[in-house]
C-alpha cells in the first residue's frame, strides 16, 4: 500500500511543496472517486460474481446469446453510420464558418448549436412527427404518406441519420476550436508556395486541423453509441434493437433479476467506447502538429461567385435539420385530438392547457429538471476550480490517473451509468440508507457524468494562464488559499461559467440517465416526454417537447444576448 | 536586505543539470546582475531562490536562514520568503487595477487601509505613476507596465528583489529609461537585487557584481570593469565585451603582474592572471586576450594584419584584421580601411590566462 502510494506520489514536475496544505490537495480526488470509480467497480462487480462467487456465468449466457451480437452489430453500424454524418454536416460548418468569408457566421453558429441543446428523444419525437403517415405537417399540406405505410425512420438509417444530426455539434465545437488555433500565416505560406483550391485543403488545412476532426469523430461515436433517446423512440417501435435499448428492455421487463446480464451487456458498450476512446489517442499520439504563428485575424478564404450558393445550401441545411422538424413539433402540439387533421381553423391549444394547468407532472418535471441542472452546475464548477489546478499545476500519477478516469462515466452509456448508480446506491453499505427513488440518486448520476464537461474548459483556462501570475502572489505572500480566491478564481471565471452553462443545458434535457433511475414524483422532463409518447399520448408529449425548446432556446438568446457584457469565453457556442 | 549564501546548489531536470554545483555569496545591499547565454540556468537559478523550485542538492539561506536545503529536503515557501520578483511577463493580475495590483502583498499582510493607501501612493511615485493608480493593466505601455511591477515588488519591502530580464520586452530608448529607474531605485533603497540579463551592456552599466553562467556553471563572478580586463576563463573572455582571444605559447614572465607575449613578429607586454603566473609549466593552454581598445593602427607596428572588414559605428570604424597566424582581431580606427588592404597594428596591452576549462 505504502508502495502505492509513493508510486502515485511522484510527480512529473512540480512546484517544489512539500508543505502542509500540499499533501492535503489530494483529498480532492476523493469525491472524484467516489461517483467515478466506485459506481463502475460496482457494476462490474454485479456480472463477474454469481451469489457471490467469482463466475463467468453472466459472461457466458451474454456471449453465448445471439441477440446480443445483433445488438452488438446494429449498435456498430447505427453508431458508425451516424458518425459519418455528423463528420460530414459537422466538419462541412466548422470549415466553412471558420475558414471562409460567409455571411451571418453568428447567426449560423447559433443556429447549428441548437440541435445539440434539444433532448434526442425530442430530435426524434419531431422526426418522427415529421415523417410517419400521420404526420401533421405533411397532412396539412396533403402530402403525408398512405396510412398503413411504414415509418421510414423505424430503421437502421432512420436512428443513423438522427444520430449523425444530434451530434454534427459535437464535431463542429472540436474542429472549430482546433481551427481557431489555425495561424493564417500557415495557410498563406501554403498559397504562396503555389498550393490552391483542393490541393490546399487536402495537403494543408486538412492535416493541420486533424487533431481537431479525429478528437471530434471519437467523440461523436462514443456519443452515439451511448445515445439512448434516438435508439428507442425509433428502435424499439422498428424493432431495430441496440445496445442500449437491449439493456432497457431486459431491465423493464425482468427487473433486478437481470442485473447480472445487464452488468456484462453494460461492459461491453464499455469495451466498445474505451477502445474507440483509445484509438483516438493513438491517432492522436502520432501527430504533433504543434500550430506556430501567432493566432491572428481569422482566415478568410474568398470563395466569390460560389459564395451565395454555399450560404444557401447551409441555411437550406439548417432548415432541414431544425425547422421542418420543429415545425412538425409543433404542428402535433396543435392537433385538437389524436389523428385528426390539422387545419388553420381546427388547431388548439388543449394540449398547452393540459400539460400546464391540468397535469400536475409537467410542472414538476419543470422543477425537478431545473433543480437538478442547476444544482448540477453549482456543485461541479465548486468541485472542478481546485480539481483542475491540482491537474494542471501539481501534475503527478495521481492526477494523470484521475484524469483518465473522470472521462469514463461520460465515455460510457448513460444508460450503464445509471444502472451502476442504482447498484451502488440502492442500500450505500455503512450508513444504510438507499438513495434509490429520489432525486438524490439522479443528482449524484448527473455529477458523474457531467463533471468532464465542467471540468475541461477549466483546465484549458488553467493550462492557457501564465504560471508567473500565481508566482507573483506567491511572492507577495498569497498562500495557496488566496492564491485561489484572488487570483485564480477571477481569471478561470469565464470558463467556469462556459462550463457550468453547459453542464445545465446538458442536464436540463437529460434522459439517458434519468430514464433508468426516475421514480413517481422525481421524473424530469425527459423522463416525462418519453413516457408520454411511450404511452401513446403523441399530442402532449410534442407539447411539453415544444414548451422545453423553447425554454431552452429562449435561454440560450437570453445568454447571447447578454454577451456583451459577459467577459470573453463564457458562451460556449462563441469560444 | 539580507545577505544570501548559495553553498553547491544543484537541480536536475530529469538527467541534465540546469544549475551544477553553483555557490554564490551575495552582500546586503548589492545589485548582483546573473549575464549568461540562452539556456544556461539563469531563470532556474532565479527560481531556486525564490522558492519556486527546489534544489536536489545544496543549500540556500537568506540573511542567516536556511530556505532550502537539498538534503533534508526542508523549503520555506516562496511566499513566506518575503522576496519581490519581477517576471519578464510582468505577471500583473488583469482584473485587479493597478493600485490594487501594488497593494495586493499588504493586502495579504492585513495592513489596515490607510496605511495600504498610503504606502501604495508612495511606491507608486516612486516609479512615477502616481496618476494611473485606477488604470486597469491593460491600459499600459509595456514600461509602465514593467513600472507596475517593480512598485508591486517595492510595497512590501521585500528582503530583496529579483528581476528576471525585466527589460526584455522593451524597445531600446524605454530600456535605458527603465534601466535608470531601476538603478535610482537600487540608490534609494538599498535593496538587494538581483538581476537576470543576457544582454552583457545592461549587466555592465548596472550590476556592482556580474556572475557569468555557463551550461549551468558559475564561470567567474567579480565587478564588470574585472570581469571585462581580467576574465578567468575561454567562455568569460569571449562572451563579455568584444575581442579576441587568441592561443599563445612562449611567454616570459616578468615580475610587476606582467609578462612579455610572443606573437609573429611582435612582442607584447600583457598582464598576466596570477593563478597561470604562480604555475609555471602549464603554459601550453594560455589564451591571450585582446580588446579593441588595446590595439591601434599604426605604421610602425609590428603586428602585421590584412583588413577583412570594415564597419562604420559612428565616429570610428570597427575593423576585421586577419593575422598572418589565422586568426581574427576587432580593431577601432579612426579611418576607413580598403577591404584586402595590408595594416600594422601595436598593441598596448593584454591579458594572459588560461585556456583550460577550471570545472
Ligand atoms: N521545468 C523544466 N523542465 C525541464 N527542463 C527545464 C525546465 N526549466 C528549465 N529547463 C531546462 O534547464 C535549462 C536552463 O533553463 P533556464 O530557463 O534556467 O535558462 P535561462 O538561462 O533562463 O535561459 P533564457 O536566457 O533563454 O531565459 C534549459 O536547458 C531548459 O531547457
Ligand atoms: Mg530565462
Amino acid at each position: 500500500m505504502q508502495a502505492v502510494e509513493r508510486w502515485l506520489a511522484t510527480s512529473g514536475g512540480n512546484m517544489g511543496g512539500n508543505r502542509f496544505s500540499d499533501r492535503l490537495l489530494p483529498l480532492l480526488f476523493v469525491p472524484v472517486i467516489f461517483i467515478s470509480v466506485l459506481p463502475m467497480l460496482r457494476l462490474a462487480a454485479e456480472g463477474l460474481f454469481v451469489q457471490g462467487m467469482p463466475s463467468l456465468d453472466y459472461v457466458r449466457d451474454v456471449m453465448e446469446s445471439s441477440q446480443t451480437w445483433r445488438a452488438t452489430a446494429h449498435s456498430l453500424y447505427t453508431a458508425a453510420l451516424g458518425t459519418v454524418i455528423s463528420v460530414l454536416i459537422g466538419g462541412a460548418f466548422a470549415f466553412l464558418v471558420a475558414l471562409t468569408d460567409i455571411r451571418a457566421k453568428a447567426a449560423l453558429v447559433f443556429c447549428f448549436m441548437i440541435p445539440m441543446m434539444i433532448p434526442p428523444q425530442i430530435t426524434a419525437l419531431a422526426w418522427v412527427q415529421l415523417t410517419g403517415p400521420s404526420s401533421a405537417l405533411l397532412n396539412a399540406i396533403g402530402m403525408a404518406p398512405a396510412l398503413g405505410s411504414p415509418q421510414p425512420l423505424y430503421s437502421a438509417e432512420g436512428i443513423a441519420l438522427l444520430l449523425g444530426i444530434q451530434h454534427a455539434s459535437i464535431v463542429f465545437l472540436t474542429l472549430r476550436a482546433n481551427l481557431r488555433l489555425l495561424p493564417r500565416e500557415q495557410v498563406e505560406a501554403a498559397r504562396l508556395a503555389g498550393a490552391r483550391g483542393g490541393r490546399l485543403w487536402w495537403q494543408v488545412i486538412l492535416p493541420l486541423t486533424s487533431p481537431g476532426l479525429i478528437a471530434g469523430t471519437a467523440m461523436a461515436f462514443v456519443t452515439a453509441l451511448g445515445n439512448f433517446g434516438i435508439q428507442a423512440m425509433l428502435g424499439i417501435p422498428g424493432n431495430y434493437i441496440t445496445l442500449p435499448t437491449l439493456i432497457y428492455r431486459k431491465l423493464s421487463s425482468f427487473g433486478p433479476a437481470a442485473l447480472g446480464e445487464v452488468s456484462v451487456l453494460a461492459m461491453l458498450i464499455g469495451v466498445i467506447a474505451v477502445i474507440g476512446v483509445l484509438l483516438h489517442h493513438h491517432l492522436l499520439g502520432k501527430r504533433d502538429y504543434r500550430l506556430m504563428g501567432v493566432v491572428g485575424r481569422p482566415l478568410d478564404i474568398r470563395l466569390g461567385a460560389r459564395r451565395i450558393v454555399i450560404e444557401i445550401l447551409l441555411w437550406a441545411v439548417l432548415v432541414a435539420i431544425l425547422v421542418v422538424p420543429l415545425m412538425a413539433l409543433v404542428a402535433t402540439s396543435l392537433v385538437p385530438a389524436f389523428g385528426v387533421r390539422l387545419g388553420f381553423d381546427n388547431f388548439s391549444f388543449d394540449a398547452f392547457y393540459q400539460v400546464l394547468f391540468v397535469q400536475p407532472a409537467t410542472i414538476r418535471a419543470f422543477h425537478n429538471s431545473l433543480l437538478l441542472s442547476v444544482g448540477a452546475a453549482i456543485v461541479l464548477v465548486g468541485m472542478c476550480l481546485p480539481l483542475a489546478y491540482v491537474i494542471v499545476r501539481r501534475p503527478s500519477r495521481l492526477t494523470k490517473l484521475v484524469n483518465l478516469l473522470v472521462e469514463i462515466p461520460y465515455a460510457l452509456p448513460g444508460v450503464v451509468l445509471a444502472i451502476a448508480c442504482i447498484l451502488l446506491f440502492i442500500r450505500i453499505p455503512v450508513l444504510d440508507i438507499s438513495l434509490y427513488g429520489t432525486l438524490a440518486i439522479i443528482f449524484v448520476a448527473y455529477l458523474a457524468r457531467f463533471l468532464i464537461i465542467a471540468l475541461r474548459p477549466v483546465m484549458n483556462s488553467f493550462m492557457q494562464l501564465d504560471p508567473a501570475l500565481e508566482e507573483a502572489a506567491q511572492a507577495c505572500g498569497a498562500g495557496i488559499g488566496r492564491r485561489l480566491r484572488d487570483i485564480l478564481l477571477p481569471l478561470a471565471a469565464p470558463a467556469a461559467a462556459a462550463g457550468a452553462l453547459l453542464v445545465f443545458l446538458t442536464a436540463f434535457n437529460e434522459l439517458t440517465v434519468s430514464a433508468l433511475l426516475w421514480s413517481a414524483g422525481n421524473e424530469t422532463l425527459g423522463v416525462l416526454i418519453f413516457n408520454l409518447d411511450d404511452s401513446g399520448d403523441s399530442v402532449l408529449a410534442s407539447a411539453v417537447a415544444v414548451l422545453v425548446v423553447g425554454v431552452v432556446v429562449a435561454l440560450m438568446t437570453g445568454f447571447q444576448l447578454a454577451s456583451r457584457h459577459l467577459p470573453k469565453g463564457v458562451i460556449p457556442w462563441q469560444s | 536586505m539580507a545577505v544570501i549564501n548559495l553553498r553547491n546548489i544543484t537541480k536536475q531536470f530529469g538527467d541534465y543539470r540546469a544549475v551544477n554545483n553553483v555557490s554564490l555569496d551575495i552582500a546586503d545591499g548589492e545589485f548582483v546582475a546573473l549575464l549568461g547565454p540562452s539556456g544556461c540556468g539563469k531563470t532556474t537559478l532565479l527560481r531556486l531562490l525564490a522558492g519556486f523550485e527546489e534544489p536536489d542538492e545544496g543549500t540556500i539561506s537568506l540573511a542567516g536562514q536556511v530556505v532550502a536545503d537539498g538534503v533534508s529536503r526542508q523549503m520555506v515557501a516562496p511566499e513566506d520568503r518575503n522576496l519581490g520578483i519581477v517576471f519578464q511577463s510582468y505577471a500583473l493580475w488583469p482584473h485587479m487595477s493597478v493600485a490594487r495590483n501594488v497593494g495586493y502583498p499588504l493586502e495579504v499582510r492585513k495592513m489596515l487601509r490607510a496605511e495600504r493607501d498610503r504606502r501604495i501612493r508612495e511606491a507608486l511615485s516612486i516609479v512615477s505613476l502616481e496618476n494611473y493608480a485606477d488604470r486597469s493593466p491593460s491600459e499600459l505601455s509595456g514600461g509602465q507596465r514593467q513600472r507596475v511591477a517593480l512598485a508591486r515588488c517595492l510595497v512590501m519591502e521585500p528582503r530583496a528583489v529579483l528581476l528576471d530580464e525585466p527589460l526584455a520586452n522593451l524597445d531600446v530608448h524605454l530600456r535605458e529609461t527603465m534601466q535608470e529607474a531601476f538603478l535610482d531605485f537600487h540608490r534609494r533603497t538599498g535593496a538587494t537585487m538581483i538581476y537576470v540579463t543576457h544582454d552583457q551592456a545592461e549587466a555592465m552599466a548596472m550590476a556592482d557584481r556580474i556572475a557569468v553562467m555557463d551550461r549551468g556553471h558559475i564561470r567567474q563572478m567579480a565587478a564588470p570593469e574585472t570581469l571585462y580586463r581580467e576574465p578567468s576563463d575561454q567562455m568569460v573572455a569571449g562572451f563579455v565585451g568584444a575581442g579576441a582571444v587568441l592561443p599563445v605559447g612562449d611567454i616570459t614572465l616578468q615580475n610587476n603582474g606582467r609578462c612579455a607575449v610572443r606573437l609573429g613578429d611582435a612582442d607584447i607586454s600583457a598582464r598576466i592572471c596570477a593563478r597561470v603566473a604562480s604555475q609555471t609549466g602549464a603554459n601550453d593552454a594560455l589564451g591571450l586576450c585582446l580588446r579593441p581598445e588595446d590595439i591601434r593602427v599604426d605604421g610602425h607596428g609590428t603586428l602585421a594584419g590584412k583588413v577583412e572588414d570594415c564597419v562604420y559605428l559612428g565616429g570610428r570604424f570597427r575593423l576585421a584584421v586577419r593575422l598572418a597566424n589565422g586568426h581574427a582581431l576587432p580593431v577601432y580606427s579612426d579611418l576607413r580601411a580598403r577591404i584586402g588592404e595590408n595594416i600594422s597594428l601595436s598593441v598596448r596591452d593584454g591579458w594572459v590566462f588560461s585556456r583550460q576549462e577550471a570545472a
